[in-house]
């Protein structure tokens, strides 16, 4: 009889453990399975497929016909342009020539403030339909970019790395392209720092937030 | 006890006395019960009132028992990017496309500020504010630009107010944005987990799951998040229709919303708003593990930091100066 009732005592620990660990691979198993199935974008990545060619990556260019402005206005109110070799054609340059004011005719409203250079630093005087880079090799208008570069070089290296200088588009040219600005679309050649503006679109006091009038000058 | 007179029962509070002459409903406990009982209800009502005038009126028990974001099917999701746009054509007579912009494979967004080119004009707030969507009236946007004394770096002194032609000489201009943190403060805190870092390092917030409790604006140290106290008020012409769940779909009234650099352009491979819409090039942005992205060029390059280093939020937002 003792041992029926040690045997059973067995049976019926044996029967519960073997329950107890179904239940527990269950319940792993369950909860492995939600983890598996539970669909979550929030994790997930973007199934675009993106190929490998690299969109261009455009530099406006400036005009490549200099002009001037004549300060005479046409018959619809528009101001008359006229290109530099109309004139200077057939004139000498004055090489130490460095603001318009100084000229009888044309260029007197130009303002200037380039340090010490001169008009012919970059004008070509052989050529007033080019530029002219330091070593006296003649430039297209269109190329500027490299008559800047010659002095401003730090300026010059972070543009070519991407940090100077506005751009429209694309950060991922394998998605499309990008256009970036040329130094004259925000730097006028003849004083370019870059001119003070009013801002936009002033904040509004949020609610709790105390606001100090400057009464436009600057805060302390 | 004692004063008690002796026909007040056995003094053992067993009940067991009788009131020998009845006063009908006019004692002094009576009286107090009913003041008391018409005050509650009184304020009962009071607390239930503004269930009567719900604002959010058309909110739809499939609205009600909309799952996490992250917990949608592909079915369910579809089914509430259209509700959402039946939504705004409905209450903004505008038509958009709600999108789900996911983050792309290899990429990790960061962020660089050129802060010696940056003039101050805040044309990048008032693109943002365009851009994401914002309310109209309170005329928000993610990004703060503050004017800080030369000589300084402590953003708790800066003002956004300014209102005089920039840039100042004796100043420089600090735009402030999320900073997209690896380490979130925002998200720890964040009782229901509506806020949350996705694999391309933007920080984003389920508008439909935040509570609107406002811890993480209290928790972010670079005040980069805003509530909607109101329903956004924005003409019907002046909505952008290219929208994203995650993004510049326009809020719901009670909820949070942040700077999320426009996932819903910039998971489409284009820049964000902010950087086309600066005049100077002060912005620039990018993928972070690409070697030759001009992001990582300003880091390799420039002496770049983050704001408040100190507090371990490692931010994916870098200033630098030219020098």
């Amino acid at each position: 009889m003792a041992a029926g009732t040690r045997l059973g005592k067995w049976m019926f620990f044996g029967v519960i453990g073997v329950i107890a660990l179904w239940f527990v691979g269950a319940l792993g198993m369950s909860w492995q399975q939600q983890y598996r199935d539970r669909v979550r974008p929030g994790r997930a990545f973007s199934e675009k497929v993106i190929g490998e060619t690299l969109h261009p990556v455009m530099i406006r260019k400036p005009d490549a016909e200099p002009w001037v402005d004549s300060g005479k206005k046409d018959t619809k109110g528009q101001p008359i342009m006229v290109a530099c070799a109309t004139c200077h054609d057939t004139r000498t340059a004055n090489l130490k020539t460095n603001d318009g004011a100084l000229l009888k005719e044309f260029h007197q409203g130009l303002k200037y403030a380039h340090g010490s250079q001169t008009c012919l630093s970059c004008h070509n005087s052989g050529d007033y339909n080019n530029l002219k880079l330091a070593d006296g090799q003649s430039l297209d208008f269109s190329e500027s970019i490299r008559l800047c570069a010659q002095c401003h070089g730090p300026q010059y290296r972070d543009y070519q790395n991407g940090s100077h200088g506005g751009m429209n588009g694309h950060w991922d040219l394998k998605q499309g392209p990008r256009e970036r600005n040329h130094c004259t679309d925000c730097h006028d050649p003849h004083h370019p720092a870059y001119p003070q503006v009013m801002p936009v679109f002033p904040p509004k006091p949020v609610i709790g937030e105390a606001v100090l009038p400057t009464h436009g000058k600057p805060s302390h | 006890m004692e004063n008690q007179p002796t026909n007040s029962g056995c003094g053992s509070g067993c009940g067991c006395h009788q009131e020998p002459v009845d006063r009908g409903g006019s004692t002094r406990r009576n009286l107090l019960k009913g003041a008391a009982v018409t005050l509650g209800a009184a304020a009962f009502a009071k607390a239930l009132a503004p269930l009567a005038t719900w604002s959010r009126d058309n909110l739809s028990v499939d609205d009600f028992l909309q799952q996490h974001y992250r917990e949608l099917d592909k079915e369910q999701l579809a089914a509430v990017l259209k509700h959402l746009e039946e939504d705004t054509k409905k209450d903004y007579g505008a038509d958009v496309t709600i999108g789900d912009h996911r983050p792309q494979k290899g990429v990790k967004f960061g962020y660089a500020l050129n802060l010696s080119v940056c003039i101050g004009c805040r044309r990048c707030a008032e693109a943002c504010h365009h851009e994401n969507n914002h309310d109209r009236v309170t005329g928000n946007s993610y990004i703060r630009v503050l004017e800080m004394q030369k000589g300084s770096m402590d953003i708790e002194h800066g003002n956004a107010h300014y209102d005089h032609p920039v840039p100042h000489p004796d100043k420089f201009y600090m735009p402030v944005q999320c900073q997209q943190c690896e380490n979130p403060p925002c998200v720890h805190v964040c009782p229901v987990e509506a806020t949350w870092k996705e694999d391309d390092g933007i920080v984003v917030v389920d508008y439909n799951w935040c509570i609107g409790c406002r811890y993480c604006e209290a928790a972010c140290p670079y005040h980069a998040r805003r509530f909607n106290w109101t329903k956004p008020e924005i003409p019907k012409e002046e909505i952008n229709p290219n929208q994203s769940y995650l993004s510049n779909r326009i809020r719901p009234q009670g909820v949070m919303e942040k700077c999320t650099f426009c996932l819903h352009r910039t998971r489409e491979g284009k820049m964000p708003a902010c950087l086309e819409a600066c005049p100077t090039g002060a912005r620039v942005f990018g993928n972070l593990l690409d070697p030759e992205s001009e992001i990582r060029k300003v880091i390799d390059n420039k002496r770049v930091f983050v704001l408040k280093e100190e507090l371990g939020t490692r931010p994916s937002f870098f200033y630098f100066f030219d020098e």
